[in-house]
């Protein structure tokens, strides 16, 4: 086999491996606000729920919690899981993700002055344009330092989708090494880790420098 | 016309007793302030009549229109939208201005009126340069609050307030959190306000200042109203809670 021909199958996981990212970061960024607001509900049995939620999904295994997504169709209902793998994968790492997030969302939208929603509350907005217009745009700026840390973190986390079997840069690299062994397609993966993260952490820093403005 | 009206409040945090059947009238142009010691329940019955605190017993209507009433012994509220409809009649200033950080000056000023009253930018652009020209910030329009000094956040604070329109603007201790020469120039615009006859109910520990552009004194002790009148009965007054007041402010 040669370099080229390597090089090529990498390229096709490393998509893979975008392709988890990403899809990763459009449900979870989302879904995890609506996890915090869950989580902050005067409501006790919904904050609860959630609460408990959250405990088991930061405190047990993502590689577990994506064999569990992917096999309990079948083991509880017998239903076929074909074609199931890919959708199994975003959504074990979706949720996965979405509990740190809830937990940043919370801890920024705690720390917003009270002072902000009574000045809202007293200028006759409603609650959501409350929300939207005057904290949400205050949390962002707290959080995001944390959320660039969850990031990083999923760029090197898209590699247990191989516990699925799904053909991503890490598993086209141990595949490719123990075929022809050689050490290379490990090296080749590392830098790809490393640079995408580099993208990362510039982007961020970008994002970071830009709401600076005040 | 009376604007605001308070009967008999009363208000407890679990076993507190921090007002203890308040009544307050309010009428058009009138400048009421209140004062009175820390603990006095001044801030509280600021929060009350902003719908900002719910109160146990007691009414509120503003401009003639119930907005509280009593029911089996208790306060019972209006629904949240109607509520929110009586909150345009009035506009209040924190002590802590409560400017958004995220704004500048001129949004912090048009974000509400654009957005609660669905009025056009064109129209109320000039309007909060208008306003802020009159707090004599005209140059400031695109700073963001942080990069003023507390006596010009405090003027934003007061300019975003009236871009609303409101009937009756509250002050909640507007200069406690300034120094001296900030102090000045945010007293100085409210005088300013109070000689166009707009209706203020301002609570504060500035005597001098409540004395010179009141209309109206409340002075207030553990819960109650201990003496109410005007600027000259109270603060000629012979009640002794009042006197001992007076007496420490000038000590100090």
């Amino acid at each position: 086999m040669n370099f080229q021909v390597m090089m090529e199958q990498l390229a096709g996981g490393m998509l893979a491996s975008m392709g988890i990212f990403f899809l990763t970061l459009i449900f979870s960024l989302p879904l995890g606000l609506l996890v915090a607001f869950g989580r902050m509900s005067k409501n006790r049995v919904v904050s609860g729920i959630i609460g408990f939620l959250i405990s088991v999904l930061r405190g047990t295994p993502l590689m577990l919690q994506l064999l569990v997504v992917y096999f309990f169709p079948y083991y509880l209902f017998g239903w076929s899981i074909a074609g199931w793998r890919f959708p199994a994968i975003i959504v074990g790492f979706s949720v996965n993700y979405a509990a740190y997030f809830a937990e940043i969302y919370r801890s920024g939208i705690e720390a917003i002055d009270k002072g902000q929603h009574e000045a809202a509350y007293i200028l006759g907005y409603t609650k959501t344009q409350t929300f939207f217009r005057i904290i949400l745009p205050q949390v962002i700026k707290i959080i995001l330092p944390a959320i660039t840390n969850e990031i990083i973190t999923l760029v090197k986390d898209t590699s247990l989708a191989f516990s699925l079997s799904y053909m991503e840069m890490f598993s086209i690299a141990k595949q490719i090494a123990a075929r022809e062994t050689t050490f290379l397609p490990f090296l080749v993966s590392a830098v790809f880790y490393y640079v995408f993260n580099l993208i990362v952490a510039f982007v961020m820093r970008r994002m970071e420098k830009r709401l600076a403005y005040y | 016309m009376v604007y605001v009206e308070m009967k008999n409040v009363e208000k407890s945090f679990d076993d507190l007793e921090v007002l203890k059947g308040i009544s307050l009238s309010v009428s058009e142009g009138e400048v009421v302030s209140i004062i009175g010691p820390s603990g006095s329940g001044k801030s509280t019955l600021l929060r009350l009549a902003t719908l900002l605190d719910t109160m146990n017993k007691g009414e509120l209507s503003y401009m003639g229109e119930q907005v509280v009433r009593m029911e089996h012994g208790h306060s019972v509220y209006e629904k949240p939208a109607k509520l929110r409809e009586i909150k345009a009649d009035f506009g209040l200033v924190f002590q802590n201005f409560n400017l958004f950080p995220h704004k500048t000056v001129l949004k912090n000023i048009i974000e509400a009126p654009i957005h609660v009253q669905k009025r056009k930018k064109e129209e109320v652009l000039p309007e909060a340069r208008e306003l802020l020209s009159r707090m004599g910030l005209s140059d400031k329009e695109d700073y963001y609050p942080s990069q003023l000094s507390g006596g010009q956040q405090q003027r934003v604070a007061i300019a975003r307030a009236l871009a609303l329109k409101p009937k009756v603007l509250y002050f909640d201790e507007p200069t406690s959190a300034l120094d001296p020469e900030l102090t000045g120039e945010v007293l100085k615009v409210i005088r300013a306000l109070a000689e166009q006859k707009m209706t203020m109910v301002i609570v504060t520990h500035e005597m001098e200042f409540a004395r010179q552009i009141s209309d109206r004194v409340i002075f207030m002790d553990k819960g109650v109203v201990a003496v109410e009148g005007s600027p000259e009965e109270v603060f000629g007054s012979s009640n002794q809670r009042m006197q001992e007041f007076l007496g420490k402010l000038s000590a100090n």
